[in-house]
Order: C-alpha cells, then structure tokens, then sequence
C-alpha cells in the first residue's frame, strides 16, 4: 500500500466525503448518555488516558457524525509529553483520529515529534445497550519526525510503525452499590518503543508483540468518573522499560467536554527511572 | 474463612443485605415518586419539539396511567400492566437512537425533579435497558 505524503489530510478528506454522500446528517452528536462517550487517549484515539477503549469517541449514535478536539499534558520527572488531536466519529462505528506528540527531556533542549493517525472500527455492540461488551478493532500508524534518539538508542526502526489492537468496553448501570461501572480491555500487537518516541523494534526484541491493557472506573454521579489503568509495554531495547499505570478522575459537566486529572507512574523510561507526574486533559466537542 | 467472611460483609454493604432487601419500587419511594416521576416526564415531553411529535396523537392520560404500571412492574412493585407490548406501542414511530437517548436524558431529568438519588435512578435505568431493542427503529 502506498503511503501519502499526508496520511491525515487523505483520511480526512475520504471522511468529508462520506459525509458528504451520506446527507442529511444530523451534525450536533447527542446521541449517548453523558460520560458514556469516554475520552481521548494520549495517542489521539478515543479510550481512558493511556488505553484506547472499544467506544467510538464523540457523542454520535448511529445516525450522527461529531468531531472533537483534544490537549493533553503528561509532565513526570525528566520528561514532559504534550499531545495535540483531533478526531472525527461516524455513525457511532467509524473513528479516525491524528495526533501529534511532542516528547521534551527536560534541561536537554531536545523534543521529539510523534505524529499519529488512528482507526478504528466497531464491530459489535453498545457500550451501555448490548448484553456483551463493545468490540472494536483499530490501528494506529506512527511516523516519527525527529529519529535521531530512536536511533541512537538501538532502534531498529526510527522512522515509523503501525499498533493494532482489540478492544472491549462495557458499562455496567448501577452495578455498584447503586453507581455505573466501566471497565475496559484491550489486547494491542506492537513493536513501539514508549509509544514509537524512541522508534520501533531494538536489540532485545524486532518483532510485534500482544500488549495487555485495562481499566476499570466508577461514575460517582453523572458527571464524575473516578478510576485506574495500566498498560503494559515491551522492552525491545533492553532499557529496563516500563509498564504504566495510571489513576484518573474526569468531570464530564457536559457532553460538549471534558477534563481528566490524573496521576501517572510510567516507570523507567530511557534509562531514567521513577518517572512519574500528572496527567492532565481536556478534551473537547466541536459538533 | 475470616477473609471470606470480611468479602460477605463487604459485599452485602454494597448491595444491601438479602434478608431485609428492599423492592426497588420502595427505594424509588412508591405509588406516590413513581406518579411523580410520570408527571415530570410529560411535563418534559410538552417542552422538548422533537419529543413531542412522537406524542402529538397520543392519548397522554392513557400514557400516563400504563406508564405508571410499566414503570412498577420494572421495579418489582405490586403491579399488573394492562397495556401493550413495547413493541405494540413503538411499533410505527421509527424512533432513531439519538432520539431513544434523547428520552433517557428527558426520564433522568424527570427523576431527579422527583428527588430520586442517583443510585436509584441507576438501578432503574438498568432494569429500562432491555425494552431499548423493544423500542427503536420500529
């Protein structure tokens, strides 16, 4: 498959046109239950903080479109991430996202960018409605601007990679004592060394590998969503690399947006170790 | 043992002991939260366009009385419902998803007028997920 120059201009412009070919469309997406849409995960694709989830991101149902915009800021101990993205949902089963990550060693003077555009399909279900989980399969293809680290690091791979994963969401209504439920489960073949900042593939290990990654959280009202996540990650670098574990709390005030704080233990990275900080996003509705 | 015993205690915490478990009906509060929880309803339906054509021909004290059992029979109160199926009474309307979730927005907004806590208000929208395929795009 021939790749475009840009990738995201191609992907966005095949999505106007469906919407195009698929008017009347209603363009104010309202169609889920407040909080039930979730949030933008830190590689632009709809989910919690670090995990994409099954759930199509926007409040479309499944005769709507929406579009959402998304800053997040994950500042740990010598290292800041700052994620720019936005994202277009269609018909509550089409989600196509781009990303741009921006990766600062603190005192070092380097940044690295990442940029990202993100797929994803759903394949059954509803996240509230269905008897079984939401099932959704995606890809996130990763083009690395600045290699020069990833190379000298051991990368095999500076330039770019492609994720796929498998995810699956359920909220469960008043399941505890009373209060919504919502947990998450994503299976995730990768070669990315932290997220594909310091590229794809090393020494230790050149093939994909199948990541696990969860969350579970409690919505304490409808608008309060408090909970954890972990994603696991593979050390082909032989750099000691971590697993990340985060613990969130979201205010969903409405569906047009949202903002998550949340503490984030990312572990080793680079050989630099305890990296850890907070994580904050806001994540917002355009239509 | 003792940690088993702990997890029992802890669990009938959250869900509240099985000897002296309340109906849901009661915790809703009633006849009485119920019929309110209606009123609000249809005072939310008057006031929202899209809402209310699926109404217009519809005959609101009929509604009004057959939701009220519906909505007793779904909490396990100590009702009989006399009307028709879901299917029956959506059967037509092509009620689209948004418009479905528009609803269930309008019942939330009715049951916190009516002081239902929001736990409450969980366990019955949770009882209410299954009419959905009932009700949709008929």
């Amino acid at each position: 498959m021939k790749i475009p120059k840009y990738p995201a201009l191609a992907l966005l412009q095949a999505g106007l046109t469906i919407v195009t070919l698929h008017t009347p469309v209603a363009l104010a997406a309202d169609g889920k239950l407040i909080a039930t849409a979730g949030l933008s995960q830190i590689e632009g694709s709809g989910g919690g903080g670090i995990v994409p989830w099954a759930t199509i991101s926007g409040y479309d149902s499944r005769d709507q479109i929406s579009a959402g915009a998304v800053v997040t800021q994950v500042d740990v101990d010598d290292y800041r991430l700052t994620m720019l993205g936005a994202s277009l949902s269609f018909y509550d089963s089409l989600e196509v996202s781009v990303a741009q990550q921006r990766f600062e060693i603190k005192g070092a003077g380097i940044d690295i960018k990442q940029n990202i555009v993100g797929l994803k399909y759903r394949l059954y279900g509803d996240v509230v409605y269905s008897d079984w989980p939401q099932l959704s399969v995606g890809m996130q293809y990763k083009h690395l601007e600045d290699g020069d680290i990833a190379a000298a690091v051991g990368a095999d791979n500076n330039s770019s990679g492609t994720d796929f994963y498998l995810a699956a969401t359920k909220v469960h209504l008043g399941a505890i004592a009373g209060y919504n439920a919502v947990w998450n489960l994503t299976a995730r073949a990768t070669k990315a060394n932290e997220m594909g900042i310091l590229g794809f593939g090393g020494i230790k290990n050149d093939d994909y590998e199948i990541m696990f990654e969860a969350s579970a959280g409690i919505l304490f009202s409808r608008n309060i969503a408090v909970g954890i996540e972990y994603r696991q990650k593979p050390d082909n670098l032989g750099l000691g690399e971590d697993n990340w574990t985060d613990y969130f709390i979201s205010y969903i005030p409405s569906k047009d947006f949202n903002l998550t704080l949340a503490w984030a233990e990312l572990g080793t990275i680079a050989g630099a170790a305890g990296q850890s900080g907070l994580y904050l996003s806001l994540n917002g509705q355009l239509w | 043992m003792k940690k088993f015993a702990t997890l029992c205690f802890i669990f009938s915490l959250l869900t509240g002991c099985a000897s002296t478990q309340m109906s849901l009906y009661d915790e809703l509060g009633g006849k009485d939260t119920v019929a309110q929880i209606v009123d609000n309803f249809i005072h939310e339906i008057e006031y929202n366009k899209t809402m209310f054509t699926y109404f217009a021909e519809s005959d609101i004290e009929r509604f009004r009385e057959k939701l009220n059992e519906h909505l007793c029979l779904l909490a396990n109160g100590p009702c009989t419902y006399t009307g028709d199926t879901m299917e029956q009474v959506h059967a037509g309307m092509n009620i689209s998803e948004s418009d479905f979730n528009l609803g269930v927005d309008l019942f939330i907004a009715a049951m916190t007028k009516a002081n239902v806590p929001h736990t409450v208000q969980n366990k019955l929208l949770a009882k209410m997920v299954p009419t959905r395929k009932e009700i949709i795009y008929l």
